[in-house]
């Protein structure tokens, strides 16, 4: 509780005429909740990009309905995470709903628009398993769901472009072993067999170096 | 029960006596197991369905044979890209024909190239594989026919005769079409069950209004019914077509998953919502539907929980 006031006080102050949820989350994102959850640019940076190396994804500019089902879903389980259990579990389901509704809005980091990594060949095989897929296996294109370049579609299909090869590859291995297991139809666990450690490897390092749409729309 | 299924129960009779109007003939599937037989070992069991796979994308050759037959694949995977002067509608071609026409059971462009020339009784005369790709565009795309010498046509054409090459001609492939042999549901389809199962399986993706979801104006899931989808003319609008494509494809990636009777009553629900008219429309429902639907597999012109299918055509 002692955190709160100091930010109470700085958001009367800033004379900003911020709805009281929007001010809660930028505050949840800035300092935590005062009640055990970590505050959230620690690891997904200061504004939403999130971090490369240690593959913490992007938040920023995503769906706000796939983002509360997320922390919904670290805190129930059925997304196993030892890192987001704690902070989920922690959040309200109001303050859970204001940080993705929050999240959602935020622009698109200009750091992103130019990728980190070079973009493979379009013959390579992370590109032949990203937009063709092997159906040899029953398995299509990434992009037929996620969007063309990986740019995301709707609530269910986050976007996959520009994410940390890291953290997509993490995804991929979790739906393997099932500590994810919070996908509808069981898309993701049911596809994510069919795929060898290099298929992954391939595909997440593909996605890593897609290009964001244009800074400050968000996809 | 609601009144349109029992209807439904007379119909489906009167199908299983008139045969299925749309099935290739049967002699030429008997006609050449020989030539299967030789042609592909593996199929020499069963010479009567020899099996064929595609050669990969990546074998498409260099120059300008191959620059044709990748503009091929182009307008068949993004077609209101590619061929926009006779696309309606915000489909492609690889909505209903997966892996860009190479998969098996989902009317694979190597299944049906060489049952061309074909007599059809869709038109009444014998039809090049030309003309039945000029009926997409007209029907499935909501378009209009691109000349025969155009150069989608020529392009679709070369893609599919790359797609082909080694497939003997005149058999009917294991895998070509979809899979409609035998496929009957032990109940009549029904509607309101059928809406049970689309909300449960198709409405991810395709919405609960049916409509796809877009990206940048692309459609990334297309629309199932309404003014951008295929029109009363499609072969998709038939409930055999559909229950067979999507129980062997849909969920997409997750195909034969549905039961056989979720499959034709979620079909029966998609095809008994309002698309756009039948180019062949003489201005009576009932007339184009004796002339061109008289089967239990159109519910077009047929009344549906009140409505009038065909009545309003365009309208969502």
């Amino acid at each position: 509780m002692s955190h709160r006031l100091p930010v109470l006080i700085a958001i009367v102050l800033s004379g900003m005429p911020l709805l009281a949820h929007a001010a809660d989350a930028a505050a949840i994102a800035r300092q935590g909740n005062g009640t055990g959850a970590a505050p959230c640019m620690a690891c997904h940076g200061v504004d939403g990009a999130g971090q490369t190396a240690a593959g913490n994804p992007r938040l920023a500019g995503l769906d706000a309905a796939y983002l509360q089902k997320q922390l919904d879903d670290f805190a129930s389980g059925t997304r196993d995470s030892a890192v987001m259990k704690p902070t989920a579990s922690a959040l309200g389901e109001e303050e859970r709903r204001a940080l993705a509704l929050y999240y959602s809005k935020l622009p698109l980091p200009p750091t992103l628009a130019r990728p980190a990594t070079p973009m493979p060949a379009a013959d390579s095989a992370g590109a032949v398993l990203a937009t063709r897929g092997d159906w040899s296996k029953g398995v299509p294109g990434c992009v037929q769901c996620h969007g063309p370049g990986g740019a995301g579609v709707g609530a269910h299909f986050p976007p996959l472009a520009g994410q940390p090869a890291v953290y997509i590859e993490a995804q991929l291995k979790a739906w393997q072993s099932g500590s994810r297991h919070n996908d509808p139809l069981q898309l993701m666990q049911h596809l994510s067999a069919a795929l060898s450690a290099q298929d992954i490897d391939a595909v997440a390092a593909w996605f890593a170096a897609q290009p964001l749409p244009v800074a400050g729309a968000t996809p | 029960m609601n009144p349109h299924t029992v209807k439904f129960t007379g119909l489906l009779a009167l199908v299983s006596l008139a045969g299925c109007a749309q099935k290739p003939p049967a002699a030429s599937a008997k006609a050449s197991p020989a030539v299967a037989a030789t042609t592909h070992q593996a199929a020499a069991a069963r010479p009567s369905t020899p099996t064929f796979a595609p050669p990969p994308e990546s074998s498409i050759p260099a120059g300008p044979l191959g620059e044709v037959i990748r503009q091929g694949r182009a307008i068949f995977t993004d077609t209101p890209a590619h061929a926009k002067a006779y696309v309606g509608n915000g489909l492609s071609c690889s909505n209903c024909h997966l892996d860009a026409g190479r998969l098996a059971n989902s009317a694979p462009l190597w299944g049906a190239w060489g049952m061309y020339p074909q007599y059809r009784k869709k038109n009444g005369h014998v039809n090049t594989f030309g003309e039945r790709l000029q009926g997409c565009f007209m029907f499935s795309m909501n378009g209009k026919a691109p000349p025969l010498d155009s150069a989608e046509i020529v392009a679709l054409q070369t893609y599919a005769w790359w797609m082909a090459r080694g497939a003997p001609v005149g058999v009917k492939l294991k895998g070509a079409g979809y899979p409609k042999e035998d496929f009957k549901p032990a109940q009549p389809p029904d509607y309101a069950r059928g809406e049970k199962v689309y909300a449960a399986n198709c409405a991810l993706c395709h919405g609960g209004d049916g409509q796809g979801q877009q990206v940048a104006g692309r459609n990334v899931f297309p629309p199932l019914w309404g003014a951008q989808s295929f029109n009363w003319g499609a072969g998709m609008h038939q409930l055999d077509n559909a229950a067979a494509f999507i129980k062997a494809n849909m969920p997409f990636s997750r195909g034969d998953t549905l039961s056989d009777q979720d499959a034709w009553d979620v079909a029966m629900f998609m095809d008994a919502h309002e698309r756009p008219q039948d180019p062949r429309f003489n201005g009576s429902l009932s007339e184009t539907r004796k002339k061109y639907h008289d089967t239990p597999m159109s519910l077009y012109g047929t009344e549906v929980n009140g409505h009038l299918l065909g009545a309003s055509t365009g309208r969502r």
